[in-house]
């Protein structure tokens, strides 16, 4: 097939007054892990599920693998692969009986809904019920479901929301690998570290538009940022930090006292003449700081 | 694969009916306790001989027709004595049920009012017999036959009447509530939204549920039916396999009514408890658990806008009361009205989203 996997033209989802979705162009390509980031009720949802098919859009055109994805398109359903924000199970069912209903579903053979039970590291839970398993798990499972027919385009849902930092990036192992294959993985996410560790590109929304669409490394290129120098908690007096000369801001979190400055070289020279380089971090723009400088105002997911 | 996602569905749905302890014990275990409880405190004393003294010659005995009188002999368990104070005493005492004397020609039965259901089914008896015998001393054609098979049917045995109006509350509460929690469950937990981007119709979807809510009636019925026949003596008159397609529309019914239901409330629990304040009144109405014969007219006439009272009847009527077949067409048709009005409602109410 030639073409993009996903084409949007001038999307518009309209809920009364609410613009959710307001004038949203974009193409994912054949084979691209892409994400849509943005804050609670910044629309990604929305503009997911019209992608899907779920969602009449008011306005504009969605084409997936070419082909109108609503009004429900059979010819289309056996070739997209939806894990929904919510995991959507049958009740009281175990994770096997789950994965193998949706294999009968899509007609593919049990053998394949077992090795993707495999895959996502659940084989060993197979026999819980769904009700039993833990978020992660049925995070997991439900992707299992997702990709059991072997879709050419996937779309996640905020996949690792509701996870601990910890089953996050366990999760992203698996993520990541999701577009080996050739396959096209369209993901949404309100995590930055989340969209720049695992995403070819990034499209930023907030209030129903799309602010900025590019690689995660264009997207902070593209930033006059300053330079954030992070040193390990209680080795710096903040308020003598903060009297470095180039330190324009500190502030003083869990893993450290975060130095924000302009002029990078100079203020490690001062702590390297103090010997307190012992596990400094240095970070140069973030996504965050896309957002911020997007938008004028603090990422809060 | 069209079948093969039927029959996966259907699975998927029956284990979780079966796993889901409550649903179960609401379907089965509950009716069946009343069945029980009902079968075996009435049904032993429907069941049993009633005790009659005979005080000197009862010419009416003697004159019975010979199929009034295996009739009467099975009923009745005759004692005689020529002492009409003794024969008193016995049934004060409540070693016989009733004592019977001929005053001139007229038919004197004296009985106690303890044992109401052991009286009523006395005095209805002997007026049997004796509307009977006048019949036919009269001359006129005796409609003999006819009038015992009523009395037998309709209160000798309790749980005659009692099987066929537990299964019909059965069937309404297990059909109802099944619609009702599955649409709202699968509702709440987007599981809907996620078939309708699966490839699999939603007439197959909607088939499936159907086909396990008629599977479970039908499991109903075989359970009560079987548990009554044989712990209880019920017995089912010759058009019962009538009943079947009856239950199956009565379950079409009701599972509208759960949709309903589920359409309209906003949680699971919410769409159960609707289902459930709908369909117990109506049980009540309808002479699930009582017959509505002694109830005043007006109540009589709700009951008959009341789907579930034209299941009973329905039920009755083929099950037990030995009627023909066709009598179930008409509570059928009714039956199929109301599931087509409800679920065009549900339709109309139904939304995707749980707002
Ligand atoms: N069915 C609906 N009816 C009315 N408003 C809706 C509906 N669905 C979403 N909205 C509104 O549209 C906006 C966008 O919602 P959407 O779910 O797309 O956001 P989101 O980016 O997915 O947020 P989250 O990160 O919390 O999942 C929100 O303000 C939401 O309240
Ligand atoms: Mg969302």
């Amino acid at each position: 097939m030639t073409g993009p996997a996903i084409e949007v033209t001038d999307l518009v989802k309209v809920y009364g007054e609410l613009r959710a979705v307001d004038g949203v162009s974009l193409t994912v390509e054949e084979g691209e892990f892409f994400g849509i980031l943005g804050p609670n009720g910044a629309g990604k949802t929305t503009a997911l599920e019209m992608m899907e098919g779920l969602r009449r859009p008011d306005d504009g055109t969605v084409r997936v693998l070419g082909l109108p994805p609503w009004p429900r398109n059979a010819d289309l359903l056996p070739r997209i692969g939806v894990q929904l924000q919510a995991s959507s199970f049958f009740e009281r069912l175990t994770a096997r009986e789950q994965i193998h209903t949706f294999a009968d579903l899509y007609g593919v053979p049990g053998a394949q809904a077992d090795g993707w039970l495999e895959r996502v590291g659940m084989a060993d839970k197979a026999g819980d019920r769904v009700e039993d398993l833990s978020g992660g798990q049925a995070q997991r499972l439900s992707i299992a479901c997702a990709l059991v027919h072997e879709p050419e385009v996937v779309f996640l849902d905020e996949p690792t929301a509701a996870l601990d930092p910890q089953a996050r990036r366990n999760l992203w192992d698996l993520l990541s690998g999701l577009n080996d294959s050739g396959r096209t993985v369209v993901l949404t996410t309100h995590y930055m570290d989340e969209a720049e560790v695992l995403c070819d590109r990034v499209a930023i929304v907030d209030h129903g538009r799309l602010l900025r669409l590019d690689t995660p490394a264009a997207l902070v290129r593209g930033l006059d940022a300053p330079t954030r120098i992070t040193v390990g908690p209680g080795l710096l007096d903040p308020v003598r930090a903060g009297a470095l000369p180039a330190v324009d801001d500190v502030a003083v979190r869990v893993d450290g006292t975060v130095l924000t400055t302009r002029s990078p070289a100079a203020v490690l020279a001062r702590l390297a003449e103090a010997e307190q380089l012992d596990g400094v971090r240095v970070q140069t723009g973030t996504l965050e700081d896309v957002f911020l400088d997007l938008t004028g105002r603090e990422y809060r997911a | 694969m069209r079948w093969r996602g039927f029959a996966s569905l259907s699975r998927a749905i029956l284990r979780g009916f079966l796993r889901d302890r409550a649903a179960v014990f609401f379907a089965i275990v509950f009716p069946l306790m009343f069945l029980v409880l009902f079968g075996g405190i009435l049904g032993n004393q429907g069941a049993s001989e009633v005790e009659l003294v005979e005080v000197g010659q009862v010419r009416l005995f003697d004159e019975l027709p010979a199929g009034a009188r295996e009739a009467f002999e099975d009923t009745f368990e005759v004692t005689r004595t020529d002492d009409r104070a003794e024969a008193i005493e016995l049934v004060r005492s409540g070693e016989a049920d009733v004592a019977v004397e001929m005053d001139g020609s007229r038919l004197v039965a004296t009985y106690t009012g303890t044992d109401q259901v052991a009286s009523a089914m006395t005095r209805g008896t002997l007026q049997a017999f004796v509307d009977g015998a006048n019949l036919a001393a009269s001359g006129r054609p005796p409609a003999f036959d006819l009038e015992m098979q009523r009395v037998e049917d309709d209160s000798l045995e309790a749980i005659q009447f009692i099987t066929p109006g537990l299964l019909g509350w059965a069937v309404a509460m297990s059909a109802s509530f099944g619609a009702a929690a599955t649409l709202q469950g699968w509702r709440q937990s987007k599981l809907l939204r996620r078939l309708q981007l699966a490839p699999v119709s939603t007439r197959t979807v909607v088939g499936a549920r159907v086909a396990v809510t008629v599977a479970v009636a039908l499991a109903q019925m075989a359970i009560f039916v079987g548990l009554g026949a044989a712990a209880f003596g019920l017995q089912l008159a010759g058009a019962w396999p009538m009943a079947v397609p009856l239950l199956v529309v009565g379950t079409l019914c009701f599972m509208s009514l759960g949709l309903l239901a589920g359409a309209v409330a906003r949680t699971t629990e919410g769409a159960v408890n609707m289902a459930n304040f709908l369909v117990l009144p109506m049980a009540f109405l309808s002479g699930s658990f009582f017959p509505l014969d002694g109830t005043p007219g007006w109540l009589q006439a709700i009951s008959r806008v009341l789907p579930l009272w034209h299941l009973n009847q329905g039920m009755l009527d083929v099950m037990v009361r030995g009627q023909s077949a066709a009598a179930a067409l008409a509570p059928m048709a009714v039956l199929a009205g109301f599931a087509l009005v409800m679920t065009l409602a549900a339709a109309r109410l139904f939304r995707w989203e749980s707002a």
